[in-house]
């Protein structure tokens, strides 16, 4: 409805540029730990993670393989050959050097005299030959010192690490099928409980009715710190303690307003129509809700659900409050994360892929189900 | 047991039983308190509806109320108690000790800090890119990634943003995106312009944005045409007048550091331990996951807007900024009201940034943070209730227009 007149191309340009810039810097955070997921600890430290996308040109200092293992006599020489960076490498070398004041003396190919006839020739893809007499050739290997290029590497060696290993103490495995133990039963039981009280809200007629939307609209904002001590007090009291249980019904009551609401309003909109001829036909409430309600509701369940799953997947104030205990064998993958903070601080190898073990998943909901997301959203705010 | 078995036992019985206590008490009330049938067909017809409702409002009232409710009374009790001397009744003494400590003062001014840099920037960011976004072939994809924020926990956040924020000593090459851009300024020219006289800017038309939105609140006074409305209005236009003066105040003073200031240039910064900014680099966090949130809202009120009154303005010669800002926003104004308070409420609650990022340390304290302090690690329930009660306090302004609004509209 903009494009009808005064527009300008000019200002069209701006506003790529503008979203663009925008969408950059949105999206790059995200990025930069997938991309450091996929690197070694040494690659990390070495170099920011947005140089890993580009060839990279890295100073290394290499020894040549042990002469009193290697060596191989030649006439009355001694020869010790091999590759400077093992078999299979990508690396390409630019120049090398045999001395750490000159590093650069020698471009690849060249052989260097290292004086009275001992010499090592370097091929640019790592190959050395490294040739003298009998006292030359002995001792340490020589040392060599290259400038090298070397293509984009990844390896899927950390997510191995954090989640295949079981040796691993720190590993995510187990954290994982916490997390996914707590959210499923915590989505799914208060749709159940919800769904009924919604229709209630919305289609039947009671005295006090309009009194307890608004006690839901106001139950939607109270903050869930009010209730974790009274809350773990009473788990405490009736013997319910910390684990499982009791975070699946502080989830369900915490998620109970969003849920009523969101669907209290979208049963208010459903056609009149329909429920009353299915009252005409004597359809009980309880057939009406089974068989009409809930099958034409789906939109706005499926909205509850995703917001109830990111919800209690990416919580850590309820999961540290009601289910995690001194042993910490529950620990959830928030939680693990904020540990693996505190003491592995600077290793981002494993903060890295540990979180982006936990992100995945609600990333994959995310995109699956955005349209539902959304359709939520709209309509879970109130207006 | 293990766990995954026992989360499967519990939705079965949960949902099975949540299924079979709305069956069954139906059964009962339909066949054998009140049976359609007999001599008090109707009487027991009209009675089995009188008490259905409640049946099925049960288990959400009672978990409701229990969950919500109950702790809302049961945290104002235990604010008031002393739980070492067995819940005796201590008057105010807990909220007195709370007022004592700097770091509550810290928490509550840090919060304030949050709560008008949070809801602004978000709402103002999701407000630009929707706009944007609607008048391009590729704004789905742009808004599904700026979106995408909003399904990644608090937690990961903090770790995706302490990579960016990440330090390494001055001899080593930073692996952390501030701090490689932040060296690639010398102290030049171009850096006075980028890093004080930028922000200088945007500091001075923030000041005129407050001053202008200031004065139109508080031109009835002056101007002779208008009316201020009765003493309620004309209090709320006096707070928002001066809050206005106040804020202007700050922008300008603050405009006059920014442009004075010395930057340690060609040293890395760790940047979370800088006192007040380090507010800032967190609130970031919240900023990048809420634009999504109010992108999303404020796309589908743009888009409701009467066609007829943008080509209206278009025909009128009114330039696409004019149309923005005097046609577009003012019609979508409650919209706007509607993401700032939930974005409000967001940030009244935040915790976990706070927690895994500096957990307090530093002056980035937050009440929510203080509070789970107090809680579990001192173990003071009293002070940690009491700084409950004030998060609740903080609420209670947004639930009770909240609630006021959802009556009228039913109404």
């Amino acid at each position: 409805m903009d494009g009808i007149a005064g527009t300008r191309s000019t200002l069209t340009w701006v506003v790529h540029i503008t979203v663009l810039l925008l969408v950059l810097a949105w999206i790059i955070p995200t990025f930069g730990l997938f991309v450091s997921s996929f690197r070694t600890a040494d690659q990390i430290t070495g170099s920011g993670w947005w140089a890993a996308l580009f060839p990279s040109t890295q100073n290394e200092i290499v020894r040549v393989a042990d002469p009193d293992d290697f060596r191989v006599a030649d006439g009355d020489e001694f020869v010790v050959t091999g590759n400077l960076f093992g078999e299979g490498s990508s690396k390409e070398i630019s120049v090398w050097g045999t001395s750490s004041r000159n590093i650069d003396a020698f471009t690849a190919g060249d052989t260097a005299d290292l004086g009275d006839g001992e010499t090592i020739t370097v091929q640019a893809n790592g190959d050395y030959e490294w040739r003298g007499n009998d006292d030359q050739i002995s001792g340490r290997g020589q040392r060599v010192f290259v400038t090298a290029e070397s293509d984009p590497e990844f390896t899927l060696r950390n997510y191995d690490n954090m989640l295949f290993d079981e040796d691993n103490v720190e590993g995510m495995a187990n954290a994982f099928f916490n997390t996914l133990t707590v959210t499923i039963p915590a989505t799914i039981i208060p749709i159940v409980i919800a769904a009924f009280a919604a229709y209630a809200l919305a289609w039947m007629d009671f005295p006090g009715r309009a009194l307890l939307i608004a006690a839901v609209v106001a139950l939607l904002v109270v903050p869930l710190q009010l209730a974790l001590i009274p809350l773990l007090r009473l788990h405490l009291g009736i013997g319910i303690g910390k684990g499982y249980l009791g975070v699946w019904l502080a989830h369900t009551g915490f998620g109970l307003p969003l849920a009523v609401y969101l669907l209290r309003n979208y049963m208010v909109g459903l056609p009149r129509d329909i429920i009353e001829n299915a009252k005409v036909d004597g359809a009980t409430d309880f057939q009406i809700f089974v068989r009409i309600i809930l099958p034409l509701s789906f939109p706005a369940l499926a909205s509850f659900a995703i917001f109830q799953f990111l919800w209690t997947w990416n919580d850590l104030l309820v999961a540290k409050v009601f289910l995690i205990d001194a042993t910490g064998e529950t620990t959830v993958m928030t939680n693990r994360i904020v540990e693996l903070l505190g003491t592995r601080g600077g290793n981002w190898e494993i903060l890295a892929t540990a979180a982006f073990v936990s992100i995945a998943v609600p990333l994959a909901v995310f995109f699956a189900m955005q349209r539902y997301l959304v359709r939520g959203l709209l309509a879970g705010s109130v207006k | 047991m293990n766990p995954a078995i026992q989360g499967l036992l519990t939705i079965v019985i949960g949902v099975s039983g949540c299924v079979g206590y709305f069956y069954f008490s139906n059964q009962l009330l339909d066949k054998v308190l009140f049976p359609a049938r007999g001599e008090h067909a109707g009487r027991n017809i009209n009675r089995a509806n009188m008490v259905r409702p409640w049946l099925f409002l049960f288990p959400a009232m009672f978990a409701l109320g229990l969950y919500l409710a109950y702790p809302v009374f049961e945290t104002l009790r235990l604010s008031v108690t002393d739980r070492d001397a067995n819940d005796a009744f201590v008057g105010f003494a807990n909220y007195q000790q709370m007022f004592g400590e700097a770091k509550f003062w810290e928490a509550m001014r840090n919060n304030m800090l949050w709560l008008i840099v949070v809801p602004a920037a978000a709402t103002a960011f999701g407000l630009l890119v929707a706009q944007l976004t609607d008048r391009i072939a590729w704004g789905n994809v742009a808004k599904s990634i700026i979106f995408m924020p909003m399904a990644i926990s608090f937690v990961g956040a903090s770790v995706i943003f302490k990579l960016i924020y990440d330090t390494r000593p001055v001899d080593q090459e930073q692996i952390g995106l501030l701090n490689a851009v932040w060296l690639q300024f010398e102290g030049g020219i171009g850096s006075f312009l980028f890093l004080q006289v930028l922000p200088a800017l945007i500091l001075l038309s923030f000041a005129a944005i407050v001053a202008y939105v200031g004065y139109l609140y508080v031109r009835p006074f002056v101007d002779a045409n208008e009316s201020p409305g009765g003493p309620l209005m004309s209090a709320f236009r006096i707070v928002v007048g001066v809050a206005a003066a106040y804020f202007v105040y700050l922008a300008l003073a603050n405009t006059l550091a920014v442009l004075t200031i010395e930057l340690p240039y060609g040293e890395p910064q760790t940047w979370l331990t800088i006192p007040f900014w380090n507010s800032f680099f967190l609130m970031v966090v919240l900023i990048w996951i809420q634009t999504g949130f109010a992108m999303v809202i404020l796309s589908a009120a743009l888009r409701g807007i009467p066609e007829e009154t943008v080509e209206a303005a278009i025909i009128d010669g009114a330039t696409p900024i004019q149309i923005f800002f005097r046609i577009k926003v003012p019609q979508i104004v409650s919209t706007i009201v509607v993401v700032w308070t939930t974005i409000t409420l967001t940030v009244l609650k935040v915790f976990d940034i706070v927690f895994a990022m500096t957990n307090g340390q530093w002056e980035t304290q937050v009440l929510a943070n203080y509070m789970f302090d107090k809680l579990f690690r001192a173990n003071d329930w009293g002070v940690g209730s009491a700084a409950a009660i004030i998060i609740m306090l903080l609420v209670s302004p947004i639930l009770i227009w909240n609630v006021y609004n959802a009556r009228k509209e039913m109404s």
